[in-house]
């Protein structure tokens, strides 16, 4: 009985094991994380990070260095080396979601040392310059609504959906 | 009457003054060239990073509370030819075909010069440069001569001919109203989902735009559009491709326009205040005898 509750922890540990590590090694890594903070004519998104993780194994191509993956940019390796796993690794621990506010330039211009993170793009920028420019390049998807749906909001100010213009013959 | 000799010495006095008028206006106009406020903003383009969503159009159309559009803003079928600003629409993206690379799409709005040739040729001074950067203009005091639509070297202010009472020009003011002049960026560069524009002080975004070209100079043609066409742009562009397979003019000229007046200009006054003199002068002298000749015609006349 013993042998068999201990074969039992061993085969549900090894299972758990398999399907965490699937995952990037455990801990603390979200599966699905759904993007909230910006939206305004669309819908959140549900991003399935785990699908990502294992189509892209380099965490390093969305988190540069702060999960402390190696670097290829010449102009990153230059100060992050060896910088290793950061506190924050979140996109918006580091993308300002309001990046053009008068306190955000003044930020970004006193900052020290001011050279590269001088240009650092906002949080929606960082979203889809990751996401719109991997996508091109791997064939995922790149409409607007292939990832989000557009909202009431969004149909009014695009003039679409329900807010159609009359004086447009669309067939 | 004056003598042959008064009449020299006079002459020679007016050209004196006229050359000396002229060497003062010249100097005068030469340190009048502008090179925008020393704070003021703008807006890096980054033609590499759009996607031709055309949010930009929609977001200009809400905010600028512009009339409705003839098409929904997701409609592409708008690409399929070359658009330009109308009142309905101060801001347009438009498709390039580029041969080697793919296709790039470049929204066209006003661009905010430092020395507006729209301002400098508006004789009833309705346009402002203002010191945060933005082109604005008072609808009130425009009389619709058009002379800016003639002047502006991008082809951007549009005139509301439909209308027919108060026909006027249209044209992106920067959102200066409602955003800029309370630090905000313009509605366009806050919708962009690719933040293709990046606003920022427009000597701040001179630095970045060339840092982005040395850091990537594989992908970016080596050129800052704006930076030094005519005298200035607040809105400037990096692409991929030269910038003629993109709709702008490769070929401006690096000085304002109002440069290539300003040397007429500044002899307009010398020519109003010496020429009457001076001809005058040659007047009196020329008709000093004639009118002599003259009176023995006519005395001549008599005794026949």
């Amino acid at each position: 009985m013993r042998v068999v509750k201990q074969k039992l922890i061993m085969v549900l540990t090894g299972t758990l094991v398999l399907l965490v590590s699937n995952v990037c090694f455990g801990t603390g890594i979200p599966d699905r994380i759904t993007i909230d903070s910006i939206q305004k004519y669309y819908d959140g998104v549900s991003f399935n990070h785990a699908a990502h993780i294992n189509n892209l194994k380099d965490c390093g191509l969305c988190h540069h260095n702060t999960t402390g993956a190696q670097v290829s940019d010449p102009n990153c390796v230059r100060c992050h080396k060896n910088s290793g796993a950061q506190a924050v690794v979140s996109c918006k621990g580091c993308h300002a979601a309001e990046p053009f506010t008068s306190e955000a330039l003044k930020r970004q211009r006193d900052q020290h040392p001011p050279i590269f993170h001088m240009d650092k793009v906002g949080l929606k920028g960082a979203y889809h310059l990751s996401c719109v420019g991997c996508h091109k390049k791997m064939d995922g998807p790149t409409g607007c609504q292939d990832c989000h749906k557009r909202n009431d909001s969004g149909d009014r100010i695009f003039h679409s959906g329900a807010y159609t213009p009359k004086t447009a013959d669309k067939p | 009457m004056i003598d042959r000799r008064d009449f020299l010495k006079g002459c020679l006095a007016c050209s004196v003054t006229a050359a000396s008028v002229g060497v003062v206006g010249k100097n005068a106009f030469a340190a009048g060239s502008f090179e925008g406020y020393p704070d003021a903003m703008g807006v890096l383009v980054d033609l590499t990073r759009c996607v031709g969503c055309r949010s930009c159009e929609a977001a200009c159309n809400n905010e600028q509370k512009l009339p409705d559009p003839d098409l929904p803003f997701d409609d592409k079928s708008v690409f399929l030819e070359q658009r330009r600003t109308t009142p309905k629409a101060y801001t347009v993206v438009n498709k390039y075909e580029v041969a080697d690379k793919d296709t790039l799409f470049r929204k066209i709005q006003c661009n905010h010069c430092n020395e507006p040739a729209c301002l400098t040729s508006c004789f009833v001074n309705a346009y402002t440069k203002t010191k945060e950067g933005a082109v604005i203009y008072n609808s009130k005091v425009c009389v619709g001569c058009r002379n800016c639509m003639i002047a502006c070297p991008f082809n951007i202010p549009a005139y509301s001919y439909s209308s027919p009472t108060n026909p006027l020009i249209k044209k992106c003011i920067f959102c200066y109203d409602t955003r800029v002049k309370y630090g905000r960026p313009p509605a366009c560069v806050e919708i962009c989902p690719q933040q293709v524009m990046t606003f920022g002080r427009r000597s701040d975004l001179i630095e970045m735009g060339h840092e982005r070209i040395k850091n990537d100079p594989a992908k970016y043609v080596n050129k800052l559009y704006g930076e030094k066409e005519v005298g200035g742009t607040s809105w400037m562009y990096l692409s991929s491709v030269d910038l003629d397979k993109v709709g702008l003019d490769n070929h401006m000229q690096k000085e304002p326009i109002i440069s290539n007046v300003k040397d007429f200009l500044g002899m307009v006054p010398m020519v109003l205040s010496i020429w009457p003199a001076l001809f005058t002068g040659i007047h009196l002298l020329s008709t000093k005898n004639k009118g002599e000749h003259g009176d023995h015609d006519h005395k001549e006349g008599d005794q026949q």
